[in-house]
Parts: structure tokens; sequence; C-alpha cells
């Protein structure tokens, strides 16, 4: 090793700041003011009729707009699942948790949500779940205005119909 | 060597904040003039390719959003670049090249407005000695300016002429952002923003997209149009180093303006992606572009610069003005990188 080597420089300073100032345009501003309200709003494509949440104006698969807007219900699905047992610092609920992979009903994708309102070792796919909104007086543009979702007294949707919607 | 041809182009208005459309809305705005115009629809596209950075609007993975605006189902063959979309639509000639594809689509999209372009644009520099000293995109591309005017090769009014010439052609471009008759005197007394660099040698900040469709010869009698082929196509680099270099001169253009043959033929028309008004004096000269040339009937990046897409942009306003009968032999350039640091050159011809 050289002389200059010895001593390597480990750290250097370089301040990086990218600041935006989002603009969120057509779709997503549909989505957020009602979400805002309460209510959630996907769009449906003009072509195969497939239902997107959040929306952001194009259906993936055909390549078209999606115009319409659907109401969709606080109720859905769960189509995939998994136990988180290391902490993360965005996330401040008791480990173990579920986070979840739902399709609300009405919707053509899923959404990423906590399961909470049972053990953690009760959550399976195919799962009837609700959203349940945190206090109106928190609400803002954002799904996170859900806090998590809870199971329902329903029957499980079949293994084969939770496929097609996953 | 496949023939290779332009078969479509279009693009959105030059706009300095889009605040109706997000990027896949952008895109979708375009896409089906794109299949109407060209004759070719999503079931011909072979590849997909696009040139973007998401730096610029602060969405990671945005480039994969978009390509929500083409259909992506039955899965695609798809690519992108963190360049200008001008590199996406080389890397779609070069699979044609391949044989593996007939057609690609080329596209990129750029909602500069979201960030501030000129800051971004200090994260392209070398991270460890110059961006921490935080020169912005103006900055740098005055201190070419600088050593231009220094070398006794252009002036300052140079510069006004030019800015002046594009805004006044730019009213003949209904997608152009910045457009009008400016007095040149007039410019010469406004104050510097980064000397020798006034407002008017600067280019808009500039929301957009666009979207070619290339085809091969054994394709062509699909195209509803003309096709106007390309005879040329390299690309080369300098030096990251700003200090490496001689700013004033653009060795690469050059090279890849030798390599594609600008010259073998008399060129009518240019579009020069120089976003800077004096960059343009630079192209001009490394490309050996006679005074009878027209340079950037469109209004060029000075009328209008979304950022990834200004380059693809020449090449498709270099294809629209060969379709309206302006000239027959073009030379098309994209540039990417501090002071004109990578440069494509693209030789556009129609009917031969």
């Amino acid at each position: 090793m050289s002389e200059e080597l010895k001593d390597p420089v480990k750290m250097i300073v370089t301040p990086v700041r990218c600041e935006y100032k989002f603009t969120p345009g057509f779709a997503s501003q549909k989505f957020l003011r009602a979400i805002e309200k309460g209510k959630i709003f996907g769009q449906a494509c003009d072509g195969c009729g497939k239902v997107y949440i959040p929306p952001r104006g194009a259906c993936g698969r055909c390549g078209r707009a999606t115009n319409l807007e659907v109401e969709l219900k606080n109720t859905g699905t769960v189509v995939s699942y998994s136990v988180i047992r290391v902490p993360s610092e965005n996330i401040s609920v008791e480990l173990p948790y579920v986070a979840a992979s739902i399709v609300l009903d009405g919707a053509d994708i899923s959404i990423i949500t906590l399961i909470q309102g049972c053990a953690y070792d009760e959550v399976r796919i195919g799962m009837r779940v609700e959203a349940v909104w945190r206090p109106e007086a928190e609400w803002g543009p954002s799904l996170n205005n859900i806090s998590h979702f809870v199971p329902i007294d329903e029957p499980d949707v079949p293994f084969e119909q939770v496929k097609e919607l996953s | 060597m496949r023939k290779v041809a332009v078969v479509g182009y279009a693009q959105t208005p030059n706009v300095r904040t889009q605040l109706y459309q997000n990027e896949v809305e952008m895109l979708l705005s375009i896409i089906p003039e794109l299949y109407e115009t060209s004759g070719f629809n999503k079931d011909d596209i072979g590849f997909t390719c696009s040139g973007s950075t998401d730096y610029l609007s602060g969405q990671a993975f945005s480039f994969v959003m978009a390509v929500d605006a083409l259909g992506a189902w039955p899965p695609i063959n798809e690519s992108h670049v963190e360049m200008d979309g001008a590199w996406a639509m080389y890397e779609a000639w070069v699979k044609i090249q391949t044989g593996e594809v007939d057609t690609a689509v080329a596209f990129s999209f750029g909602r500069s407005s979201m960030g501030d372009p000129a800051e971004t644009m200090i994260l392209q520099l070398d991270p460890y000695t110059l961006a921490p000293l935080g020169p912005d995109a103006p900055a740098v591309a005055a201190l070419q300016a600088r050593a231009l005017i220094d070398s006794g090769k252009a002036t300052e009014r140079d510069f006004a002429e030019i800015a002046a010439r594009s805004r006044r052609d730019a009213k003949n471009n209904p997608q152009a952002q910045l457009k009008g008759d400016l007095d040149v005197d007039a410019l010469l007394a406004e104050p510097y923003m980064a000397s020798p660099l006034r407002k008017h040698d600067l280019p808009p900040i500039t929301d957009g997209a666009c979207a070619m469709i290339i085809a091969a010869e054994d394709v062509i009698d699909k195209a509803a149009k003309p096709p106007v082929w390309i005879t040329g196509l390299e690309h080369r680099f300098d030096s990251h180093q700003l200090g490496g270099r001689d700013l004033t001169i653009s060795p690469s253009t050059q090279a890849a303006g030798e390599a594609a043959g600008v010259n073998k033929g008399k060129i009518d028309l240019a579009e020069l992606h120089a976003p800077f008004s004096h960059q343009e004096i630079i192209l001009k000269q490394a490309l050996g572009l006679a005074d009878d040339v027209t340079i950037n009937a469109s209004g060029g990046a000075l009328a209008g610069n979304p950022l990834m897409c200004a380059g693809l942009a020449r090449i498709g306003e270099a294809y629209r003005q060969i379709q309206d009968g302006k000239g027959n032999r073009a030379v098309a350039h994209a540039t990417s990188g501090p002071c004109l640091q990578q440069n494509l050159v693209c030789v556009l011809e129609g009917q031969s």
C-alpha cells in the first residue's frame, strides 16, 4: 500500500436535496379528493372494464384511458399476506403484525394494508375484511385515512376465486 | 444493415406546468394519435423503449408506471434508458437491427414543473468533486458560453440572434411554449441570469411527452404515410469531467456526425438540441452545416424544453418537416449531460 492510502478518506459531505411540488393529474386528483371525504373511488378501463385503485388514468393491460369512476365498498378479500416480525420506523403497531394485499369489492387490483382485530395466525387468503377509518378530523387526501382492516363475519372466498383477483 | 424508417410521431404541446395530466395521462393523450397516424397499432409493436429520469418529478420507477399508457398485456418486450428519448429510439433501432423485431415504439416524458430542474441537474455532475460545489445547469452552461466568447468564436449578440430567430420560428409551431418577435437590442439590454447568458439564452421549464414509431423495410407497407428513412444514426460522448474538455468544441458531435454520414449528401434542414443558445453555434460547427441549412424551424429547445424529450422531439420535428415537404434530407441531433457531453446524430431522408 502506498503512503497516501494509509490514511484513506472515509467520508466527504455532498449535500443533496431535491424538493418537489406535487401535481396529481386528473385521475389521482379525483381519487385523492374523494378519499379526503371518506369515499373510495376507483376508475374502470374504457376497454376491458377492469377497475383500478388508486387510479392513475390508464389501464396497464389495454393501454386505454380509465374514464368511468366507480365507487368502491369498504369491504374486501385478503389475496396475500405476510406476518411481520421486525420493527419498521413507519409502522407503530405491536409485533408481530400482518401486512396484507386485499382486493376491495368491485376492484380488480389489490391495495396493501394492515390487518388488525384478530390474532396474526388467524389471517388467511380468502378472508373477508372491512376498512377501519381514522377519526374524520385526521382525514387528508391520502389512502392513509384508512388505518387498517378488520375481519368480518362472512364466509371465506374460495381460493379459485381469489386466484382470479390476485 | 436493415433499412429502418420513422413511420409516426406525436407529442404533447410544450407547457410550463401540466396541472391536469400525470405522466401516464400525458402519454395517453398522444399514443392513440401515434397509432392512428402511423398505420401501426399496439399489436404490431415488437419492442418498446422509454427515456426518462425519476429525478425530475421525484417518483421512483415512474417509467414503469408510464408503460400503462401503452398497454403491457400480454407482457411486452420493453426497456428503458435514463437518457433522453433519442437514446431510447437508438436502442429500438439496434433491436430492429438484430432482427428480433420489426417495429418499435420509443417514447419519453418529463414533468420538470414538479421540481427545480436547474438544481436537479447538479446531480448529473461528478458527485465527489464537482456536485458539492453546487453549480446549477445555467451556471455550467455559462462557463461554456464564456469560453466560446473568449475564444473569439461568438458574441453575446450571436446568442441573442439565435434566441430571437428560435422564438420567431416557433410562431409556426402550434406545440411551442415560447414564441414571438423579440428585438435583439432589447434582449441585450436585459440583465444576466448567469453571465454571459441572459434569460432568452436559457431554455424554458417545460412539461411534455413524445412518442415515435420506427419500422423495418420488411413491414413498411403498413405505413399510413410515406416513411422517412433513418440513413445514419450514431452517438458518441466526451469526458464527464468538464475541466478535461475544450468546451468551445464538441468532438463527440463531430465524430457522431461523421460516422452517421451527415455530409455524404446535401443537408436541407437541421433540428439541433441546443438547450442554451450558444450551443447551437458549437453544434453547427461540429456538424459542418452550411449557412443555407435551416436550423430549428420548430423553434428548438429554446421554444420548449421538456427534459428527456427535447432530443427525441428534434428527430420528430425533422421527420415532420420532411413529411411537410420542407426538405428531403435532414440531420437531427440530441444531447445529454452537462455542456453537450453526450451527443446523438440522426440523418433522415424522405423519398430518394
